[in-house]
């Protein structure tokens, strides 16, 4: 499974990153790497970062190939807050796990349809397109839990949130498992091919063959499954689902996880892996700022510095100016971005 | 054809809900009529405080009118024209923004409809715009909840602090009234403060990186959280730590909703000031005063900001979980 691993000196400014945020981190609060087990589950800073990563990377991992058929996805934050609502709500009037389970991913398939269908049949753009949801999703959402806090007593549904499988918190296990069965369906299949192609030309990926309408509408519906699996994780993370914050302005963070891990927005060629990677230099950076002590009112500001820096460091044309780590190849700047035709 | 009709038609409502509107509003039997302009149900405080508005205004047999203004100051400024225009005895208002009143209030003044403010103030030069303004005052609650624990730790307490939403006024009040009783005692200290941003699944973030960094909890006496909300999330984080809440790091917050009483019940949160919803029934009786006797109440009444420990939670629980 080539998880675009491959070429690894492309990937050079997003591992740096991360590394040098977590070190950054670490020089900040010596325990920073310290782990022990706390109930049978990993407990340690370090182990946070992938935990309360765990939902910014699972929608990045949706939104990646939706950036890659050069869309965008801006009702992730809101169908996370359906999901959780849902699940909530059904979980307190008695339902089983399963079927909590399902309506609530169900929930996140609908949601990814519709976006689908008005971006691939009715050809609206994206961003105005799941603008529609963002704005009524969270509408919705509370209207399911009639604008109050929902909370549960379901140890199964906790779990989700708060448990862990061979002591690894369950949200970095589903996002694990999302990643891999993502990276299956795309890479071992012409998928990702296919994905990439409509993005840089859709007109001619329909002269190639491409169904392009299913395979715009499959990727709305994956990233909406995601944001679904998401908004579980968070629910069952506080045991109660809040409609008004659950997943609020999530979709800005997925996004930039997307950017950060550099996929272009332009559509074309996506890096699964790197999104990943992407929302996990984000929340060591959060979490970083809260281990440090800086005063609140620092927060925003720290973090515009570090993104800037890890975007600068991605830059074509300013990496040609800095000194390559010894026997890598020079990355090549386009002197002119190629010419599209957009259909 | 049909155009046409549909604009006659239109018409005709619009004349009907005219006159509907101009239509003096006092009922009939002498009731006081009052007109209350809410700001919307963002939150399940908001809720709980127009529920709890009708239920006061049935005890007293006043006849209030509701209007949801979906938190924008447009809606709420129709809303007050309307109310004037109906000729209602009161105009309740829960102003959403704190600018911009003055020009509606005049009508209102001249209309000689007294206004009260609910739950918030605003900033007007001409203070006779309005009767009265009931609200809490939040620098109070802090002190409050620093007063329980300075009391409750004999004034020894390493604190860490949850504060709300940056820069938003209940977060820079309840700090400050909290930083004046840590202040006044030598043995208190705020060792870390981090925004929460009033939600539990932040607060929750927030305490689990807390407890890392104050050598797994052991460093901390106690946790202050702006709101209940994060107090809830505080908990959960301290149980996840393998620490009881309550007993190895003590859970003081602000607010009062349901979910904190049944906290405190369980043992794992140990104090909250409320914050009431029922902001209705002072001003209530504020008008009912002037109105029998022409007494002009003070320009703020200030609600109570009770302490609850969890010796009432139960019953204090079972007694609000409806109005929520």
């Amino acid at each position: 499974m080539s998880l675009s691993l491959s070429g690894s000196t492309r990937n050079l400014p997003q591992y740096g990153a991360l590394v040098a945020v977590l070190l950054a981190n670490w020089l900040l609060f010596p325990d920073f790497f310290s782990i022990r087990l706390q109930d049978g589950r990993l407990f340690g800073s370090l182990v946070d970062v992938m935990n309360r990563g765990a939902p910014v990377a699972l929608l990045a991992i949706g939104m990646t190939m939706v950036i890659a058929t050069r869309g965008v996805d801006l009702s992730v934050g809101a169908i996370m807050a359906i999901s959780g609502a849902i699940a909530a709500t059904m979980t307190q009037a008695g339902w089983g796990l399963s079927a909590v389970l399902a309506a609530s991913l169900a929930s996140g398939l609908l949601c990814g349809l519709w976006n689908g269908v008005l971006v691939a049949v009715l050809r609206i753009q994206p961003i105005i397109a799941t603008l529609i949801l963002m704005v009524a999703g969270r509408g919705i959402a509370q209207l399911v839990t009639e604008g109050q806090i929902v909370t549960f007593v379901s140890p199964d549904l906790a779990a989700i949130g708060s448990g862990s499988f061979l002591t690894v918190p369950m949200p970095v296990v589903l996002t694990v498992a999302m990643l891999g069965l993502t990276a299956l369906l795309v890479r071992m299949t012409a998928l990702g091919l296919m994905i990439e192609s409509v993005g840089v030309n859709r007109l001619s990926s329909a002269y190639a063959g491409v169904n392009t309408p299913v395979i715009l509408i499959a990727v709305y519906v994956w990233c909406g499954l995601c944001a679904a699996v998401a908004g579980l994780i968070v629910t069952a993370d506080i045991r109660g689902a809040d409609a008004n914050n659950a997943g609020l302005w999530l979709e800005l963070d997925a996004i930039l996880a997307v950017v950060v891990g550099g996929t272009s927005l332009l559509g074309g060629r996506f890096g699964l892996l790197m999104s990943v990677v992407g929302a996990a230099i984000l929340q060591a950076m959060n979490t970083g700022i809260l281990l440090s002590g800086f005063k609140p009112e620092f927060n925003l500001i720290v973090k515009a510095a570090v993104l800037l820096v890890v975007l600068l460091a991605q830059s074509p044309a300013l990496t040609t100016l800095l000194p390559r780590p010894r026997g890598a190849q020079p990355i090549k700047p386009h002197p002119v971005a190629p010419k599209r035709t957009t259909p | 054809m049909s155009m046409t009709w549909l604009k006659s038609a239109v018409a005709a409502t619009a004349v009907v809900a005219l006159f509907a509107g101009v239509a003096p509003a006092q009922a009939a039997d002498g009731k006081l009529v009052v007109g209350f302009s809410q700001i919307g149900s963002e939150s399940g405080w908001r809720a709980a405080e127009t529920k709890t508005a009708k239920a006061e205004a049935d005890k007293r047999g006043i006849d209030l009118k509701i209007s949801d203004a979906q938190q924008k100051q447009e809606n709420q400024i129709k809303a007050v024209r309307s109310f004037v225009a109906q000729g209602v005895d009161a105009i309740f208002i829960a102003p959403v923004v704190a600018t911009g009143w003055d020009s509606v209030l005049k009508e209102a003044k001249e209309a000689k409809i007294p206004v009260v403010l609910l739950d918030r103030q605003i900033d007007t030069k001409d203070n006779s715009l309005y009767m009265t303004a009931v609200t809490s005052d939040t620098v109070h609650e802090g002190r409050v909840a620093g007063e329980w624990l300075a009391k409750k730790t004999s004034g020894k307490c390493a604190v860490v602090e949850l504060q709300g939403t940056v820069g938003s006024s209940p977060a820079i009040n309840r700090k400050k009234g909290f930083d004046e009783i840590v202040a006044k005692n030598p043995g208190m200290k705020i060792v870390r403060t981090q925004s929460g941003d009033f939600t539990r699944a932040k607060g929750k973030e927030v305490m689990e990186s807390f407890i890392k960094a104050e050598n797994g909890g052991k460093g901390i006496c106690a946790v202050y959280a702006h709101n209940d909300d994060m107090a809830v999330g505080a908990i959960q984080a301290i149980k996840e730590a393998g620490l009881k809440p309550g007993s190895d790091i003590l859970v003081v917050s602000i607010d009062g909703v349901p979910d904190i009483f049944k906290a405190m019940a369980e043992g794992t949160a140990n104090a909250t000031v409320e914050l009431t919803p029922n902001m209705a029934g002072p001003a209530y009786d504020a008008l009912i005063a002037y109105k029998k006797t022409g007494t002009l109440p003070a320009k703020w009444i200030q609600t109570e900001s009770a302490l609850f420990t969890p010796e009432t939670a139960k019953a204090e629980y079972e007694r609000r979980k409806d109005a929520y």
